[in-house]
């Protein structure tokens, strides 16, 4: 359960991100950046929430989980290359082909554990990235433009700002809501469970293995969406988002956020994001002055930024 | 005679060059608490892990309640009847004792590819994991977190835990073990309780309860079954004084 506090700061939180586009663009503030930048924020918090989904309440350390990123933008990229710009086309092309990758890789990788599941997963991923760059239909390396935004309804043109906004503004509180449910579910007792003892788990009755693939091709998918908004809104396409960096980068998301607590990697990323265009203003190195603030957290707040709140979160245990 | 619930013949493990389950033949009567002691090393809890199907046997077979199990996973094995404890505690440390042993029902009620309903609040996970709660006498401790209760009443909840799970036999590692004398008495009074209800295979290292709980006893050795009998003949037998109750003594 969440407490009061966390709920209040949460809903708060969602009804500012509301708000943000009128302000922004209001004649007091007028920066209209500021749309573009929350907007990203929001996006690589439904992929940091989605690595946390798994890593923080199964226990699969995933290090490729920016993989469904990129296949997300391939998804909407590639479909408008062959201008099929149908929106719905493209979903159902990112959410099925986002599971079927997670599925075949989880059905290789949740046969490891540990430092080698942390291995495979990066190796794996490594793969797509260098059969992104070796695609040279799709731009190589220098990735391809996206000519065209995905079409859902003739009233809701995602070239408004403001509709790509609240899409994914919509997108990113449908997640979190699901992603929530989920975790306190029958199924979600399951992948808590095997991540506190797995043997434990099996000796009671439960064939652990399944309930940890599906919850691998959830977080699979659900990143998959984050890659499809990204996009949409980027309108570019690159390997780049498949590369190991960008995993590590969910990763961190998600520590400073704090890990198993679903809703800590939305501010995690928000602090990562914001730092890095911060930091980024004074000086070229800006991870050079973010490494120990990183290093600090993880020394002082085992539970990110959200654990530093009051209120215990029921999360799995070590 | 009835035939024997659990039926292990000709067991083998070994790691490696180690011997650790010799040619093993063990059987558990319905309703009957058969002890299995040894020294370290032994081979006692490889033997569990065996049968539990935590372990792959390299030869020789068992038969539960009928049917051979040598091939079956760990969790196939528990919906047929067998539940087990760990020698390592091993509850669930962040849930709470309630959701605990509601883990254990919800495992034997049905696929658990349930997404959206609340688990906590599931009242026919709730209700009979409470139940058993009282049962075992952790009924008031329900909302504690596992990781809080003393060491004698994580014990208990991991035997909970295997009740929950509507066993017909119960593979228990060391009950008593890490317990003061204090608390192994409610342990052995605890099992005692259970006895006649359900089949027991009982590894332990604590003569007080092996003899006093025990219907019959086998003594390990290097992994081989060096004798077997009741608690009265295991204490007169030679060969196991020598081989073990004679270090103790």
């Amino acid at each position: 359960m969440l407490s009061k506090l966390k709920l209040s700061i949460l809903i708060g939180s969602f009804l500012i991100l509301a708000a943000l586009p009128m302000v922004a663009e209001s004649e007091m503030i007028d920066e209209p950046f500021y749309i573009d930048l929350m907007a990203r924020v929001m996006i690589f918090s439904i992929a940091a929430m989605s690595l946390d989904f798994i890593l923080g309440y199964g226990a699969m350390i995933s290090f490729g989980h920016a993989l469904y990123l990129g296949l997300g933008t391939y998804a909407v990229g590639i479909m408008a290359h062959y201008e099929l710009t149908n929106g719905w086309m493209q979903l159902l092309v990112c959410i099925s082909g986002t599971a079927f990758i997670a599925f075949i890789l989880g059905l290789i990788s949740l046969r490891t554990s540990g430092i080698y599941f942390i291995m495979i997963t990066f190796a794996l991923a490594q793969m797509f990235y260098f059969l992104g760059i070796s695609l040279e239909a799709f731009g190589g390396d220098d990735g391809l433009p996206i000519d065209t935004r995905s079409e859902f309804f003739s009233f809701f043109d995602l070239n408004e700002t403001w509709n790509m906004y609240y899409l994914i503004l919509g997108t990113l509180v449908v997640a979190a809501l699901v992603l929530w449910k989920i975790i306190n579910s029958r199924f979600g007792m399951v992948v808590r469970g095997s991540h506190s003892n797995d043997a434990r788990m099996q000796a009671i009755g439960f064939p652990t293995f399944k309930y940890r693939l599906a919850a691998f091709v959830i977080a699979g998918v659900v990143c998959g969406l984050a890659g499809f908004l990204l996009g949409n809104l980027t309108e570019f396409l690159t390997p780049e988002y498949m590369h190991w960096f960008r995993s590590g980068e969910l990763m961190i998301m998600v520590m400073v956020g704090g890990m198993g607590t679903l809703f800590g990697p939305l501010f995690g990323a928000f602090a990562y994001l914001m730092m890095e265009d911060f930091l980024a203003n004074f000086t070229e190195y800006w991870q050079f002055y973010f490494g120990p603030i990183l290093i600090l957290l993880v020394l002082f707040a085992k539970q990110g930024l959200w654990g530093m709140l009051p209120g215990k979160e029921d999360i799995s245990d070590e | 005679m009835s035939e024997p619930l659990l039926k292990v013949e000709q067991l083998c493990k070994s790691f490696g060059g180690v011997v650790a389950t010799d040619n093993l033949d063990f059987d558990v009567m319905p309703g009957e608490i058969h002890a299995v002691i040894g020294p370290n090393g032994a081979g006692k809890t490889t033997f569990v892990a065996q049968i539990a199907g935590m372990l792959k046997s390299d030869s020789g077979s068992i038969t539960f309640d009928g049917n051979d199990i040598a091939g079956k996973t760990a969790p196939e094995r528990s919906h047929m009847g067998l539940a087990r404890s760990f020698q390592i505690t091993s509850v669930f440390k962040n849930f709470t004792a309630l959701e605990n042993v509601a883990l254990s029902i919800q495992a034997h009620a049905g696929h658990s590819f349930k997404f959206w309903k609340r688990a906590s609040g599931d009242k026919t996970l709730i209700e009979p994991a409470q139940k058993i709660l009282d049962d075992v006498g952790l009924g008031d401790k329900a909302l504690n977190l596992a990781g809080n209760l003393a060491h004698g009443q994580q014990r208990q909840l991991e035997i909970a835990m295997a009740l929950a799970t509507s066993p017909k036999m119960l593979l228990l590692d060391e009950p008593t073990a890490g317990m003061g004398t204090e608390e192994s008495e409610i342990m052995r009074k605890f099992l005692n309780d259970l006895k006649g209800d359900y089949s027991m295979l009982l590894i332990e290292h604590d003569m007080d309860t092996v003899f006093s709980l025990a219907d019959r006893v086998t003594v390990l050795v290097y992994g081989r079954g060096i004798a077997t009998g009741t608690p009265k003949e295991i204490r007169n037998n030679a060969e196991v004084r020598s081989a073990y109750l004679g270090e103790d003594e």
